[in-house]
């Protein structure tokens, strides 16, 4: 026996591979959506993962400091350090922000690391070009998606910063590139006003004459600097010694220093659980829409191409081809636009996926359970063609 | 009369019941022997197509007796059960249009009906190709339908007919679409076809061209069938 719908498609092969084409850019559109939400994931984690932290200590009943905003004391730290268990504490600030160089205008999130070397929480694990931040202001650590170079001059609120080292997939929870400055710098920047702002305050503090005192000279200049510093950061990166549980440390960290300490499973879940759910939730509806979609037209196709065979198909009945003959012949001609679809897909998401300004991460899995999500798409859609024409009578091929 | 071919005895078709019933046939009786080419011929609307599609086991008549070669097939219900088989095996169509399958090739378009029956497909295509020579298309045999003129696709649809060797070959106005010259062509291969396979043919036609060359005619008018001679003239 011959396959009725191998050859009905190498006959028809050109309404096949263009329907194939129009239905692969829809399957790859949806295989790149689950690529963009496993991107969001991923970058949560690498987040996580390139913090360095054991724990993340944080303001009190807040969700900090990436999900929430957060302050802490900016000498929390040496409390934690006199902890057990706690073997590095460290102040981090983070910003997100927009970040010049010249007429680019990146946004960014904007990493204030505590003096120190590499290796500590909070610093780039490693560069893939230049060096670490070296000097106490005005050097920065850059990812290369931020489109920056070596020595770029980039502008971060005021003040100038020369970029002299480069990240690779240094990256917030909403894929904006980091760019990592020294602490100081940094808390300034949070926390910097514009120029009229501070004239305004120096003015309101000087003509307070309880600072403004005549017989101190050096008061009101003391009450201007204290005003101006910014004693606070976002967060404080603890990594543990070994063989404490972070669970208990994060629970006597919440207890005796009115602070609220955060594990990395707990982080994560704060991350993907919460921040993203909402994203997570839109690409889902998104999902739901292109299988629908994807669903209707391979339904219409195979149905209209079986409305242009009711005649041949009335034949083949009469002359003895079985139902389950034909119901294969269609289903397999459905199949076949969804394999071709697929392929299309596949190609066109592998291609377009670098070119997405977030990260779009293509896993197996999603590619095996789009392939089979597809191949029943297609099943389900050529139902309708097939309940047709099972109901072709053959006493039509011989007319009235 | 022989015992082969085809004879019908007091066919009757009713469509649907009650007050809104058609009687589409009403007392049919007809006998044609192997090899022999009856025409079937009537008004529109007087059963020709309902008697068709009862002898072809597409519709189940309402009562009476029909039988095919030794074997009674009808008799006040259907006396055989794969009724697709039967129409595979032992009966070939032909239609006013060609009706080829547009997919396949004109060898397949032949060769699927002795595919169907599982036949191994390099032997479905030999029987094919031996009919298509009788009918003159082998040159054809790898071109698709849509590449043939309409003369040689009703040849193709003919040969489709014939493949299984079927006792019986019931033609619906194969000459309708065609011009006198190939409606003759038509009807003396039917006949040729019929000779050389031991066929007997049913053709239905009010093709004023080719009444003529019958030698036996039914008439059927409403639902009831009369026989009378033809004039038998042959095809010159
Ligand atoms: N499926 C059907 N249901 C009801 N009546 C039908 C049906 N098919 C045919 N008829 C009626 O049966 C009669 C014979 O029709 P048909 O066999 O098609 O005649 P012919 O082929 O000679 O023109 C007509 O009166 C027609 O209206
Ligand atoms: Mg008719």
């Amino acid at each position: 026996m011959i396959s009725l719908a191998g050859r009905d498609i190498l006959h028809a092969w050109g309404k096949f591979v263009f329907t194939g084409i129009g239905l692969g850019l829809l399957i790859g559109v949806t295989l790149t959506m689950a690529g963009v939400y496993r991107g969001m994931v991923d970058d949560g984690r690498a987040l996580l993962d390139n913090s360095g932290a054991d724990l993340w200590v944080v303001q009190k009943d807040t969700l900090g400091p990436y999900a929430e905003s957060s302050s802490v004391n900016d000498d929390a730290y040496r409390t934690l350090l006199a902890m057990p268990g706690i073997a590095q504490a460290v102040n981090v600030t983070y910003l997100t922000m927009q970040v010049r160089r010249g007429d680019l205008d990146v946004r960014a999130m904007v990493v204030g690391i505590a003096p120190g070397r590499p290796g500590i929480p909070g610093w780039p694990p490693y560069l893939v070009a230049g060096r670490q931040i070296t000097r106490g202001h005005y050097e920065a650590v850059a990812d290369i998606a931020s489109g920056f170079r070596l020595g770029d001059r980039v502008a971060i609120r005021r003040n100038h910063y020369v970029v002299v080292g480069l990240t690779r997939r240094m990256v917030s929870s909403s894929g904006d590139p980091m760019v990592f400055i020294p602490l100081k710098d940094a808390q300034e920047a949070q926390f910097l006003k514009d120029n009229d702002a501070i004239w305004q305050s120096r003015r309101r503090t000087g003509a307070n004459p309880a600072f403004n005192r005549p017989g101190v000279p050096d008061l009101l200049d003391a009450v201007i600097a204290s005003q101006s510093t910014n004693a606070f950061v976002n967060a404080v990166l603890v990594t543990l010694e070994p063989g404490h549980a972070p669970e208990e440390i994060a629970r006597s960290v919440g207890r005796w220093k009115r602070l609220t300490a955060y594990t990395r499973p707990q982080m994560e879940e704060i991350l993907v659980g919460k921040l993203i759910a909402t994203s997570a939730r839109q690409i889902g509806m998104f999902l739901v829409i292109l299988a629908v979609v994807s669903a209707a037209i391979v339904a219409f196709i195979i149905y209209t191409l079986t409305m242009d065979k009711i005649r041949e198909i009335a034949v083949l009945k009469l002359i003895g081809t079985r139902n389950r003959t034909i119901a294969a012949m269609i289903m397999q001609q459905a199949l076949a636009l969804g394999l071709i679809g697929f392929v299309v897909g596949k190609i066109t998401a592998t291609f377009a996926a670098p070119l997405f300004p977030k990260y779009v991460l293509l896993v197996p899995f999603d590619s095996i359970a789009g392939f089979f999500a597809v191949l029943a798409i297609c099943v389900l859609a050529s139902v309708v063609a097939i309940r047709m024409a099972l109901r072709i009578d053959p006493a039509e091929a011989i007319g009235g | 009369m022989s015992s082969k071919g085809i004879r019908i005895e007091g066919l009757k078709k009713r469509y649907g019941g009650g007050d809104t019933a058609v009687h589409a046939l009403k007392d049919v009786a007809m006998d044609v022997a192997p090899g022999e080419v009856v025409g079937l011929i009537g008004p529109s609307g007087s059963g020709k197509s309902t008697l068709l599609k009862c002898l072809g086991a597409v519709i189940d008549p309402t009562a009476g007796r029909m039988t095919l070669g030794d074997e009674v097939i009808y008799d006040d219900g259907w006396k055989v059960r794969d009724l697709r088989a039967l129409r595979r095996d032992r009966i070939g169509f032909v239609f006013q249009a060609p009706y080829l399958i547009p997919f396949l090739d004109v060898i397949d378009n032949v060769a699927l009906l002795p595919m169907l029956a599982g036949v191994p497909n390099a032997e479905a295509r030999e029987q094919a190709l031996e009919l298509l020579t009788a009918l003159d298309v082998h040159h054809r045999a790898r071109a698709m339908p849509s590449q043939l003129s309409g003369g040689e696709q009703q040849r193709v649809a003919i040969a489709r007919g014939l493949v299984n060797r079927p006792p019986v070959i019931l033609a619906d106005e194969p000459t309708a679409p065609l011009d006198s010259e190939r409606a003759m062509a038509v009807i003396r291969i039917l006949n040729d076809m019929a000779r050389k396979f031991e066929t007997a043919v049913i053709v239905v036609t009010h093709d004023e061209k080719i009444i003529p060359t019958f030698k036996r005619i039914y008439h059927i008018r409403d639902g009831v069938t009369h026989e009378e001679a033809g004039e038998g003239r042959g095809f010159d």
